[in-house]
């Protein structure tokens, strides 16, 4: 057997994994046979995906696409979609990520959730979740796709609202679930639609006949600009994007091993690998490119701002993570899709690590999350505070930590091949994230503590502390994989994914890179501004902290825009939501539904009734009248015969 | 010396006249009863003669079947007479009229 043969046990082990759980756990009732169940499970599928790794490696790479079918699942008419995988660079690199963090979240979960009643649930979601989003990398058409987009959809609904009895702001965890479910169909809307158009258009919906069909179309071609633009709406929806983005940061309600898992790592990305998987169709449309790169870039900036003045420190993350989500579309914007894959994978190292920090100074606080009531914890939780440190100088693009490698990439293609304005907003964007996670960092970990006494913050168990030292590990070293030639390295990651995007590089428009010197500079530009939003944080923020507050007096007009992350959950409220229940509650129940529905039905069993009314009155219950009724109309009937 | 159809067929619409006026004038069960008894044996007399002129033995056959059906009805006719007679103290049939909305 070889690997890509063995993606069938990939999906197979968490898939038994859950049901494990899901079936037995109650009744197991074992936190150890759960926990290993669950990460043994996705332990396995790890190991398939490193071996379909080393076998496409062993490949040379115009060969490294494997077809592994299982079996016909939909035949009808022309449609035909089958069960089967494709492997190749792009999936096998999202395999690993997502079973290898995947993998470290699990082992966090078990030190985490440690006396949870819900343990074995958890641990059956979370396998759920790594089937679903496998089936989403591997599958080989755009229906399979789909089945796993719904999935992990369905994962992180059960996950957000995992504690469905507790509060969460304004409502419950519930809300929050039910929030994202619905915001996700909008999108999940627009994934159809797109789907259909390709349909239509091509015949089939397997990626390789799509993909060598789309490459005869023309440069500009108006199926490929509405193709890609509804599948767009379904990458906005899924990773969080302007105008889709308003459920991530209640998607924060979950535990904080899934804000890592699937609002952070993974299953948010999906959107980002969508997009790159259908490069050749983007590439046919130059006007979607050009939407997908300055929605990235607004969502990079806007999220980045409202970032700045949170003060929950899940929902600084969340916005950071639309923040970087937004770069990855900014890079599959303007073509340079193998930059957006590689900061899909440093952000999944460092985002997780982030989040798998904040959880453990959240599980010390007691489920603290406010950090104005936090503050000199550094002495108190030394693993986590350094692995959180590591993960902040990775994000804020410190070199040479693995965000800096791939955001840099992301902002010289920008500046390559889109322009300088997409440039701009990824280097403010890359500022104020070094502001907000410095900030983060210092007002967690360093000054005086603001707890209440009686608390006593404590360092967590090893089960929690190796992941996040693994993760640091990764988040350190991992940009090296993509080591630009300007600074000596191969950028090895990219040569492993270019034969993926060679179809779509052919249709693009070579653009002449400026020369080398102006790559060294752009790189110096980006590194003074990320060291700048370092230095202000902590200067702001340890040493002369009456300055924040100053600037939120002078500002309070910007600040309470910030902090009120710009009305866009107001807006929603007042244009859709509240039209739409009450367009429901109006016009549909009590309009359609009640009025004309209900009235049909109503109507009819009413005629039915009456006319028996009418009718029962005949039945006199004088046997004489019966027969009177039955004679005449004998001598009618024969009558009629004689004279007829 | 052969009687003509004509004769049976007039004898036996005769009969079936007085049954049904009988039927629907009188008010003892017993009597309307004994009237649609009288019915259908003017139909059995039809019967028969048509048999006997046309030769043919399926008319006697479904006079068997109407006599053997007429012994039926009446045992369950009188049944349900005595049954009532026992509740209502009465056989008029102008006071049974409770099968009715």
């Amino acid at each position: 057997m070889t690997g890509a043969e063995l993606t069938g046990l990939a999906v197979l082990l968490p898939l038994a994994g859950f049901l494990l759980n899901g079936l037995l756990g109650a009744k197991l009732r074992s936190e150890a046979l759960s926990g290993i169940a669950g990460s043994g499970a996705v332990a396995g599928s790890f190991c398939v995906a490193c071996t379909c790794f080393v076998q496409l490696l062993g490949l040379p790479p115009g060969a490294r696409t494997i077809d592994v079918p299982f079996f016909p699942w939909i035949a009808a008419g022309g449609l035909h979609a089958d069960v089967a995988f494709q492997v190749d660079q792009l999936s096998v690199v999202m395999m690993l990520i997502v079973t290898g963090v995947g993998f470290l979240i699990h082992v966090y979960s078990i030190g985490y959730m440690h006396g949870d009643p819900g343990f074995a649930r958890f641990f059956a979601y979370l396998n759920l979740f790594i089937v679903a989003m496998l089936i989403l990398i591997l599958a080989d058409n755009f229906l399979l796709m789909f089945l796993g987009w719904e999935g992990v959809g369905l994962c992180s609904y059960l996950l957000i609202g995992f504690w469905y009895d507790r509060k969460f702001e304004k409502g419950t965890t519930a809300d929050a679930a039910k929030k994202a479910f619905v915001v996700n169909r909008i999108g999940d809307f627009g994934f159809l639609v797109g789907m259909f158009l390709i349909f239509v258009t091509f015949g089939s919906l397997r990626f390789q006949t799509v993909f060598s069909q789309a490459a005869a179309l023309q440069v500009g071609a108006p199926v490929a600009t509405l193709i890609t633009l509804a599948l767009f709406l379904g990458a906005t929806g899924k990773s969080a994007q302007i105008p889709l983005f308003v459920w991530l940061p209640d998607a924060m309600a979950g535990p904080t091993p899934v804000s890592a898992l699937i609002h952070a790592a993974t299953m948010v990305t999906a959107g980002v690998y969508m997009v790159a998987r259908c490069s050749v169709l983007y590439a046919l449309a130059p006007a979607s490119m050009a939407v997908v790169a300055v929605v990235g870039a607004a969502t990079a900036l806007m999220a980045a701002t409202i970032g700045l003045v949170q003060n929950d420190i899940k929902k600084v993350l969340a916005y950071s993570t639309i923040s970087q989500l937004g770069y990855m579309f900014l890079a599959l914007g303007v073509g340079a899709f193998s930059a957006g894959i590689f900061h899909v994978m440093t952000h999944a190292f460092f985002k997780a690590l982030l989040f798998l920090g904040s959880g453990a100074v959240i599980h010390a606080m007691h489920d603290e999350q406010d950090i104005r009531r936090m503050g000199g914890l550094r002495s108190a939780l030394p693993v986590t505070f350094w692995t959180f440190l590591a993960g902040t100088l990775a994000i804020a693009g410190i070199p040479p930590l693995a965000g800096f490698f791939s955001k840099d990439e992301i902002l010289w293609n920008a500046f390559a091949r889109g322009s300088w304005v997409l440039w701009l907003a990824g280097v403010a964007g890359a500022g104020l994230t070094a502001l907000y996670m410095f900030r983060l960092v210092a007002l967690v970990f360093t000054g005086e503590p603001r707890w209440e006494k009686g608390t006593h913050p404590h360092e967590a168990p090893p089960a929690m502390t190796v992941p996040l030292l693994v993760l640091a590990l990764l988040s350190a070293i991992g940009g090296f994989a993509g080591l630009p030639e300007s600074l000596g390295g191969s950028n090895a990651f990219e040569r492993w994914l270019e034969p993926v995007f060679a179809p779509a590089a052919e249709k693009m428009a070579l653009v002449g890179f400026p020369g080398a010197f102006t790559e060294y500079l752009l790189m110096a530009v980006s590194v003074a501004v990320a060291l700048a939003g370092t230095f202000l944080a902590y200067a702001w923020y340890t040493k002369r902290t009456d300055v924040p507050g100053a600037l939120v007096k002078k500002f309070s007009g910007i600040y309470r825009v910030l902090l009120n992350k710009y009305y866009v959950d107001e807006v929603y409220d007042g244009t859709v939501v509240r039209p739409a229940v009450k367009i429901a509650d109006t016009l549909l129940w009590k309009g359609v539904d009640v009025a004309v529905i209900d009235g049909i039905v109503n109507g009819l069993a009413r005629a039915a009734q009456g006319a028996g009314d009418a009718l029962r009155r005949v039945q006199t219950g004088v046997a004489r009248n019966y027969i009177l009724v039955f004679l005449t109309g004998a001598f009618l009937l024969v009558g009629w015969l004689l004279v007829r | 010396m052969d009687v003509p159809l004509s004769y049976y067929l007039c004898l036996s619409a005769i009969l079936f006249a007085v049954g049904a006026a009988g039927v629907l004038t009188r008010r003892n069960v017993i009597v309307v009863f004994m009237c649609i008894e009288l019915m259908l044996n003017a139909v059995n007399l039809t019967l028969v003669a048509f048999s006997a002129y046309l030769g043919s033995i399926a008319g006697q056959v479904l006079v068997l079947f109407v006599m053997a059906v007429a012994a039926a009805e009446a045992a369950v006719g009188l049944a349900i007479v005595i049954s009532v007679y026992r509740n209502r103290q009465s056989v008029d049939i102008d006071d049974i009229n409770i099968l009715k909305w």
